[in-house]
Order: C-alpha cells, then sequence, then structure tokens
C-alpha cells in the first residue's frame, strides 16, 4: 500500500486530517523534497510535529523507485510530498508502476502552488497556460524551450506560471528574471525587457507571504525574502483582473 | 678557449645576413651515429675544444642521456664555417634517435630546412630512417646524406673496395627510393641524393674523416687513399686530410637552403593564414623588418632561469625587452627576458636576432613545444605538428614524501609542456597520478629526470598498458533512458571506417566538439569514406571516434545536443569494458523522446541516458579490447637468431621478416607493448650483449580472443572496479 500525502505549501499546520491519519496508520514514512520544498520546516521539526521517523529519499531514489516500491509491496508506506503529490511527473511514473506490481496506491491531496499562486494575485485560474519551470543554466545547458511555452501562452493571450528551479538551491525571483532576460537575447521576440509586467510570488502559503506586480526593471532589484519564489507573467488581462493586480499586488501582504 | 670565443663573435656577425645562415637537422635511426656525428662537427668548427669531441657528447647534455648513451632532447648549437671563402653560421638542432620520442623529431623538424640523414654502412636503412625521412619531407625539409661507421666496413667486415661501392650504392638507391616516396612531386626529382653532387658523403663520425666527391677534387684525395689510410689503420691522419667537419659541413652550406630561399616554398606548407597579408609576406621573404612570427618547438628546463622557448624566427626581429603574443594565451603580452642563442649547453645572451634564426627565450611563460609567438595579438597559429603516435604506457606517480606532492605537480606539469608526448591525469577515484608516455623508456627516462633533476623522490607503480575499446560489428538502436525515464535516446553504434580513422589520427580531419565549417567537414568525412548522408550528420569528433546525429524532427533535441555530445565524450573517454578510451567508433543517435519540461532533462537526466545507450549498443556489437603494439628490429649475429626468436615468441611477438647480411641477421617482428616490459634486460642476457635493437610503436590490434576477458579482469581490477564489466541487461535496466 503506497499513500502519497501532500504536505500542502508551509508546515505541519497544513497537513489535512485526512493526511495525518494516513501518517499514524503507516508502517514506513518516505518524504521527498527534490521535486518541491516546504517553506517552514525543516525534516527534524517535521518529524517532531508527526511524532514519527522520516526517510528523506535521494532523487535517484524517488526516479528509481526501487526502495519505495520494496517497501510498499508487504507494508502501508507513505510517501511525503510538499504541495499537492500529484503535480510531480514523477510520482505518477511512480504510481503507475506501484499498480502494475498489484500495489495498491492512495493519493491525499493539498494545497499547491498551482491554485495559490492565481489565488494570490487575484488572476483567473482558467486563463493560465501551461505552466513552466526554469531550471538554472548550467555547463553546455541553457535551454530556451521555457521562453517558447511562455510565449505561446502569451500569444494566445494566456498568463504563465513561472516555477523556479530549486536544485541544488532554490532559484530567486531576481536571479530568474535575469535568466528570462538572457534567454530573451537569445530568442529575440521581444516577451521580455526592461517595462514588462511581471509578478512575483514569495513564500505561497506562508505567514510573510508576499505578492508584487511591477516592471521586470523596476523588481529585479527588489527584495522579496527568503525563497520559495515563483513567478506570473500575465497575458491579457481582464479589467477585474487588472484591478486585482493593483490592488492586492502593489503592496507587501505581511 | 680562444677560437670558442672567437668564433661565438663571428657567429654574431653572421646573424644578421640570412644568406649566410642554415638551420638544420641531423636525423638517424638510433645509434646510427647522430650524437657522436653532432658532437665531432662542432668541436671541429671550434665551438668547443677537439680532444673532448666524440666523448664528451655536447649534445646529449642531460647526463643521463650519456648514462644511457640516447640521445632524449633536441638542443640547438650554432657554429661557423668557412666555405669559398665566406662565413656562414650553421644553426645545428640535435634530433632525438628513439622513435620513444617520436613528438620531438617533428618538432625540430618544423625549425630546420635542411637535414643531414645519417644512415649507418653496417646496418643500411633502418625503420626509423624511413620514419625521419618521411618526416623531413613532410615538413618540406630538405635531405642530404651521410653515410657512417666506414671504419667498421673495413675493420669488422673486412669487405673489399668493390664491396665497400656495392653497400654504399644500395643506400643511397634506397634513401632516393624513400624520397620519390615521401616528398611531394615538385621535390621528387630536385631532392635525389647525388654522389658526383656532393649530396652525398661517406666517412667515421667517430674517427673524425669524411670524404665526397666534391672534396676529392678540392684536395686530391681518392677513393683508393681512404682505403687504404683504413686498412693501414691511419684514421688520425685521413682526419687530418679529409676532416669530418669540413666535407659535411661544406655539403651542407652547398646543398640545403638559406633560410630565406626555404622560406619561400616552407611557409605554404606550414601556415595557413593569408600569404598576401603583412605577416605572411614578411614570413614568405624572411623580412626582419616585418611583424614577429615565431614557433617554439621546444622549452628547454633551465636549473636557474627557468623555461626557456627554443624555436625559429620566420620573420621580424627580436629584441631584448620586447612584448610578444603567444597565439591562444589571451591578450597577455609577454616581455623577452633575456634573449640568446644556444650553443651545446651554452646559452650565448644577445641583445636582437633577425629572422631565419633560432632564438632562445626566457620569458614566454604559457608557450610549449608549438606555440605561435607574435608581435601581432592574433595571427593564425602555424600547422599544429603532427604526431606519429599516442601514449601507449602509463605508470602511477606519487611524491614519497607528502610535502612533495604540490612540488611533483609543478614539475609534472612543467615537464609535459616541455615535452607534448608526454600526458598527466589525475585518476578521479584514487587521486593519483598518473603519467603515460611513448614507451617504458620514455617513462623511464622522464622518471630519471623528476628525481635527479628536480630532486623530488617519487615512488612509481610498473608500467601499465594503454588500452583502447572498440565495437566488432554495427549494433542497436539500443534505448538508453533518462533516471526520472522522461527522457529516451535510441543509440546505434558500428566500426568506424578505416579512412575516417586515418584522416582523423593524422590530423587531416581535426577533432572538435563543435562543427563551425559544416561544408568543409563534409567533404573532408566523405572524402575519408563516410557515405553522404552520415556526413552531413556529423556532431561532434573525439579522437578517432565520431557523433552523428541521424534524427529528424525531434522536439527540443537542439537545446540537449549540447548534453548528447558530453554524455559521447565521456563514453569516448571511458569504454564499458574497462574504462578504457574508445577507437574507432560511430556513434549513431537515431531518435530521442525527450520531455517538454526542460526541467526535466538538464544534465543529470540526459548524460546518463546517452552514455549508457552507447555502452549498451557497444554491448550488443560486440566490445572488443585493443592493445598497443609495437615492431621489434633484432640486430644479432647470425648464430644467436634462435635465442633471440625464443625470446621473441615468448612474449607473443610474431617474427615477421628476417634478413641475413654478412655475419649478422636482422629480425623484424612485431609484438604487444604489455609483452615487451624488461625486454631490454632479457635480450641483453640471452645474447649475450651482443645484440643490437629497436622498437617502433605500431598502433592498435585487437587482443587474442581468449586473452580479452582475462585482461579485461585484470584492468578493471587495477582499476578498483568489480571484475566483470556490466552486461547489456544492465543497460536495459537502468
Ligand atoms: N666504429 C664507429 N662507431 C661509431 C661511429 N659513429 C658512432 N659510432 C658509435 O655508435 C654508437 C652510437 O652512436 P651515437 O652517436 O650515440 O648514435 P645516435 O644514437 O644516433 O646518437 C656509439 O657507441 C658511437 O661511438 C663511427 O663512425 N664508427
Ligand atoms: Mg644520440
Amino acid at each position: 500500500m503506497l499513500t502519497f500525502v501532500g504536505l500542502g505549501l508551509y508546515d505541519a499546520d497544513d497537513i489535512t486530517i485526512r493526511g495525518k491519519k494516513a501518517i499514524e496508520e503507516a508502517d514506513v514514512v518516505f518524504a521527498e523534497f527534490y521535486t518541491s520544498k516546504l517553506i517552514g520546516m525543516g525534516v527534524d521539526e517535521l518529524e517532531r510535529a508527526i511524532r514519527k521517523e522520516i526517510k528523506v529519499l535521494s532523487r535517484e531514489e524517488v526516479e528509481d523507485g526501487k526502495r519505495i516500491i520494496e517497501e510498499a509491496a508487504g507494508k502501508k508506506v507513505v510517501l511525503l510530498v510538499a504541495g499537492d503529490p500529484m503535480i510531480a511527473t514523477t510520482h505518477v511514473s511512480l504510481r503507475i508502476i506501484a499498480e502494475e506490481l498489484g500495489i495498491k496506491t492512495k493519493i491525499v491531496h493539498n494545497a499547491s502552488i498551482i491554485s495559490a499562486a492565481p489565488g494570490l494575485l487575484g488572476l483567473q485560474n482558467y486563463k493560465f497556460g501551461r505552466t513552466v519551470s526554469l531550471p538554472f543554466p548550467q555547463e553546455n545547458y541553457f535551454p530556451t524551450s521555457a521562453y517558447d511555452f511562455i510565449y505561446e501562452n502569451y500569444s494566445r493571450g494566456l498568463h504563465t506560471l513561472i516555477l523556479l528551479d530549486i536544485n541544488p538551491r532554490p532559484m530567486s525571483a531576481n536571479e530568474a528574471m535575469q535568466i528570462l532576460l538572457d534567454m530573451e537575447e537569445k530568442k529575440g521576440k521581444g516577451l521580455f525587457n526592461e517595462k514588462t509586467l511581471i509578478a512575483v510570488i514569495a513564500r505561497a502559503g506562508a505567514p510573510d507571504c508576499l505578492v508584487r506586480a511591477g516592471y521586470i526593471g523596476e523588481l529585479i532589484h527588489e527584495d522579496f525574502g527568503p525563497p520559495l519564489h515563483s513567478l506570473v507573467l500575465p497575458g491579457q488581462l481582464h479589467f477585474a483582473e487588472e484591478e486585482a493586480l493593483e490592488k492586492l499586488a502593489h503592496k507587501s501582504m505581511s | 678557449m680562444g677560437r670558442k670565443e672567437d668564433n661565438i663573435k663571428k657567429a654574431m656577425k653572421i646573424m644578421g645576413d640570412v644568406e649566410h645562415i642554415r638551420n638544420i637537422g641531423i636525423a638517424a635511426h638510433i645509434d646510427h651515429g647522430k650524437t657522436t656525428l653532432s658532437d665531432n662537427l662542432i668541436a671541429g668548427a671550434g665551438m668547443m675544444s677537439e680532444e673532448l669531441a666524440g666523448k664528451q657528447l655536447v649534445l646529449d647534455y642531460d647526463e643521463q642521456e650519456q648514462a644511457r648513451g640516447i640521445t632524449i632532447n633536441t638542443a640547438s648549437a650554432s657554429m661557423v664555417h668557412e666555405f669559398e671563402g665566406k662565413e656562414y653560421l650553421i644553426n645545428l638542432l640535435d634530433t632525438p634517435g628513439h622513435v620513444d620520442f617520436g613528438g620531438d623529431v617533428t618538432r625540430a623538424m618544423r625549425a630546420v630546412d635542411g637535414a643531414v640523414v645519417v644512415v649507418c654502412a653496417v646496418e643500411g636503412i633502418m625503420p626509423q630512417t624511413e620514419t625521419v625521412v618521411r618526416q623531413a619531407l613532410r615538413e618540406r625539409v630538405k635531405p642530404v646524406l651521410f653515410i657512417n661507421k666506414v671504419d667498421r666496413l673495413i675493420n669488422e667486415l673486412k669487405l673489399d673496395g668493390q664491396q665497400m661501392m656495392a653497400r654504399f650504392e644500395k643506400i643511397i638507391k634506397e634513401i632516393n627510393k624513400l624520397i620519390r616516396r615521401y616528398a611531394e612531386e615538385e621535390y621528387r626529382d630536385k631532392w635525389m641524393v647525388r654522389v658526383e653532387d656532393g649530396s652525398v658523403a661517406f666517412g667515421s663520425a667517430y674517427h673524425n674523416w669524411a670524404i665526397s666527391v666534391p672534396f676529392m677534387k678540392k684536395s686530391g684525395i681518392s677513393f683508393k687513399d681512404v682505403f687504404e689510410h683504413l686498412q693501414q689503420d691511419k684514421q688520425k691522419e685521413l682526419a687530418k686530410k679529409a676532416p669530418l667537419h669540413q666535407v659535411v659541413l661544406d655539403m651542407v652550406v652547398k646543398h640545403l637552403p638559406n633560410p630565406k630561399e626555404a622560406q619561400k616554398y616552407r611557409i605554404p606548407k606550414i601556415w595557413h593564414g593569408d600569404l598576401e597579408s603583412p605577416i605572411g609576406k614578411a614570413m614568405l621573404t624572411c623580412d626582419p623588418k616585418g611583424p614577429v612570427a615565431m614557433m617554439v618547438t621546444k622549452i628547454v628546463m633551465d636549473p636557474h632561469a627557468g623555461e626557456v622557448a627554443v624555436g625559429r624566427l620566420f620573420s621580424g626581429t627580436l629584441r631584448k625587452g620586447q612584448e610578444l603574443y603567444i597565439i591562444g594565451a589571451g591578450k597577455k603580452k609577454y616581455r623577452i627576458q633575456q634573449l640568446s642563442m644556444m650553443v651545446g649547453p651554452d646559452r650565448i645572451p644577445v641583445d636582437e636576432l633577425d629572422a631565419g634564426n633560432i632564438p632562445a627565450i626566457i620569458g614566454l611563460k604559457d608557450a610549449i613545444a608549438g606555440s605561435t609567438v607574435s608581435s601581432e595579438p592574433n595571427i593564425e597559429p602555424f600547422e599544429p605538428m603532427k604526431h606519429y603516435s599516442e601514449p601507449v604506457v602509463t605508470v602511477a606517480i606519487e611524491a614519497k614524501h607528502t610535502k612533495d606532492l604540490p612540488r611533483l605537480i609543478e614539475v609534472l606539469r612543467t615537464l609535459s609542456k616541455a615535452d607534448p608526448s608526454l600526458r598527466v591525469e589525475i585518476n578521479q577515484e584514487t587521486g593519483e597520478h598518473l603519467l603515460s608516455g611513448m614507451g617504458e623508456l620514455h617513462l623511464e627516462v622522464t622518471v630519471y629526470r623528476i628525481v635527479n633533476e628536480y630532486k623530488v623522490e617519487v615512488i612509481t607503480s610498473p608500467p601499465i598498458v594503454v588500452y583502447r575499446e572498440t565495437v566488432d560489428h554495427k549494433a542497436g538502436p539500443f534505448e538508453g533512458k533518462s533516471p526520472n525515464k522522461h527522457n529516451k535516446f535510441y543509440i546505434e553504434v558500428e566500426p568506424l571506417e578505416k579512412g575516417v580513422i586515418e584522416a582523423i589520427e593524422s590530423g587531416e580531419i581535426p577533432e572538435m566538439d563543435r562543427i563551425k565549417d559544416r561544408k568543409t567537414i563534409t567533404k573532408k568525412l566523405e572524402e575519408a569514406g563516410l557515405s553522404r548522408d552520415e556526413a552531413k550528420k556529423i556532431e561532434a569528433i573525439r579522437g578517432p571516434n565520431i557523433l552523428l546525429d541521424m534524427t529528424w524532427g525531434v522536439q527540443y533535441l537542439n537545446e540537449t545536443m549540447e548534453l548528447v555530445k558530453q554524455a559521447f565524450f565521456e563514453a569516448v573517454e571511458r569504454g564499458p569494458l574497462a574504462n578504457e578510451k574508445l577507437y574507432g567508433v560511430k556513434v549513431r543517435l537515431v531518435d530521442a523522446k525527450l520531455h517538454e519540461d526542460s526541467i526535466h532533462r538538464g544534465p543529470a537526466q540526459v548524460i546518463p541516458a546517452v552514455r549508457n545507450a552507447i555502452y549498451g549498443a557497444m554491448c550488443q556489437a560486440a566490445r572488443v579490447l585493443l592493445e598497443p603494439m609495437q615492431k621489434v628490429y633484432v640486430n644479432v649475429p647470425t648464430e644467436l637468431v634462435g635465442a633471440v626468436t625464443r625470446e621473441l615468441q615468448q612474449r607473443r611477438g610474431i617474427i615477421e621478416d628476417m634478413e641475413q647480411e654478412d655475419y649478422q641477421t636482422i629480425i623484424h617482428a612485431k609484438a604487444p607493448v604489455a609483452e615487451m616490459f624488461g625486454f631490454a634486460s632479457a635480450i641483453r642476457s640471452a645474447t649475450g650483449g651482443r645484440v643490437l635493437w629497436s622498437t617502433e610503436n605500431s598502433g592498435y590490434e585487437r587482443v587474442p580472443r581468449d586473452l580479452q576477458p582475462q585482461i579485461v579482469r585484470q584492468i578493471r581490477e587495477r582499476k578498483g572496479l568489480k571484475p566483470e564489466p556490466y552486461d547489456e541487461a544492465y543497460y536495459a535496466g537502468l
């Protein structure tokens, strides 16, 4: 039995009652913080809060799934994942493998940045195009397909939620804006410049959550505090959305 | 001493008069008398005291060279020679006589315009004679011939006059055959050597005499006189009447070109920049007023001054204090701290030196053998000098005292700078330093220098052979999955066409990480034997291996290609059998499925996926281990042939040919380098020391099928890997 338990956005208080029950009943509790992280709590604190030992899995262990599957074959296994568990594609593969082997799986849902971001900014969820992730450029690897996806969304009038890489460390909104400008230099379609309206979401779900909308040229110099950060590139704004951005996202929320 | 200083003064004067300069090298098979000849020329020309000549071996100035009696480093020495009432400056570069140091020979050839090919009258043309003649001609260096050790024909072989003549004729004929074979058409006839015109001389370097047809005419000495002197053991007298240096240097001055003449036709061969540009014109005319263009051919280590860059100045004038660029070393300028000429072990400081000379410079810190140096920041560099073989033997080396480690690293760096045929690598797993070279002797000599010259005590492992991996036949496509399972790559491998391997090894097709001029490279690959469809799809060339992208319209592949290449480079660096480099493998990417989100196909995903696909495909294609082979030439008294062949056969050697000549036999054999360790002492004791032998690296061949698993296991265990290589199923399951 393998249960994917979503931890939500901030700390142990966000775990649902259903989630808590699953943890209580579990023989083994795994967690992975590779695909996303909890902002407000480290592993030790989390262990204390749920009063159970947590085995944190490495990226390889999540990807090949062997360790989880082996345990789940005979025991009740819980895999803790920040946010809503099935947002990460890797977990879908894991679930498929388990089901193929006759291991029952269950999902305990929770809040995710995917729904928190539109909510915080007051943008309409249905007006978002495909979400993109922005990786850190690496030696010999500066992919620009994220740009293409954002462009696609934008040209259809849709907003884009841009999730930032968390490995090897969380990317800041400022770094992300710089990467977008660098991509612009390569692609040159005029999507990003100093005057582009963008929105920053810092620490969604946390008590000190902060959102800001403004020009890239301005925001790139602002300090948004500790991670995690995300960006939204608004597409065509409905007047209600425009108002929301002005009223909700021009001042800090703390 | 007086004469030496006098001559240095004269040399300073001629330096500026390019028509009276000759830059020459002496090239020969090992032991044919190169060093003896060089020393006696230098002594004869008054650059060292005469009694010492032939005993001191000035050019073998490395201590251990003397101890071992082989020439290791190319040093240069300048001498003054009078010919027909005019004084000439002859810059002589001694070239090494052992193929283990093959890289050095070619570099010395770049600096000279003419070569005295020395052939031992007793042994005749040997394999390295052919190698050095080929190298000279490839650089458009004109040859003349000196037949040495003529004394032995009479004293040992007891030949009569006619037999001696026959021998000379044979040697001359064979040299001309080599010239015909290796010279470009334009020079084929012009550069034949002829007894009548004096481009051939005979003599004894050891006994300090020589003779040529023009000299006979000039001096009235006849061939009969020479023969009689020898028979009556009056070589000392002969040396007075027909001094070696006079005859040989006459030949050099008359038949070898001055720098100005030579550069006209050599520059287009060795430099591929615009010949109409100012620097091109200056080099073609050896213009001292033009911009500086110099090629460094050697880095000499001076215990006090540090690294001294020696090379050929093709244009411009060097001055002390001048600032120069090293092409490829960035915008940095290097100041000439000291400028000098090399005379044997001495460096004679000078204030300036004109185009056509062989300067020695202190101050070019980042120069290596092969660097192009100029007063201009961006000139086209000289054609890289080709290496004929890759390092085949490795030792692990560590400092005996841990505190010496930083010093050892420094010394290794310096040595590999001076000798590009040495390679230093760090074993990532063990952290030990691996020193690779052209052969057992090459490494022994290097280690000797580390200990005795640089005073670092070291511990070395026994020598280890450098293997290669390849595949037997075509196989694949093999599916390689990324760790997150979201990306798949399909790879085929097959043996690379022979012509392509050769073209890459000869430098005809350069290795490249990025294809810049696709049209040119496609054409070259096609000419070398690759099909047009494949040639167009070239993505990278590394070692004699290629990566082709045969896919059509795979989305996002373009932004992933650099990572695919990186995986290819990693696989080339460490093959799946024994982590040895790949040799002659064609890798074809035939399809790929990529996750659309770039965060799921970064280096950590793509590199292992592609690498494993290459490894898996290689498993399907039957992995083959290759080992380096050596040609072995052994010259023994005929009655000892049995002892030698026995020794060779024990070492998996194959006797390819045997030539019997008078009382001696020359055995041509081929054996794996791995089996040849310790051959020197074994053969010495098997023959009671009555043996002359040499080796030459001759590329890679398949390890015998039945031995492969065992050798693979040995290599893997040595490297701390699990004894059995992974199989196809393993790579499929990843
Ligand atoms: N008899 C005789 N021996 C010579 C002559 N020239 C060189 N040798 C000997 O041949 C050996 C090899 O000579 P060397 O100059 O070191 O050869 P290298 O390897 O070409 O530099 C030495 O023992 C020399 O003394 C010669 O003209 N006559
Ligand atoms: Mg020598």
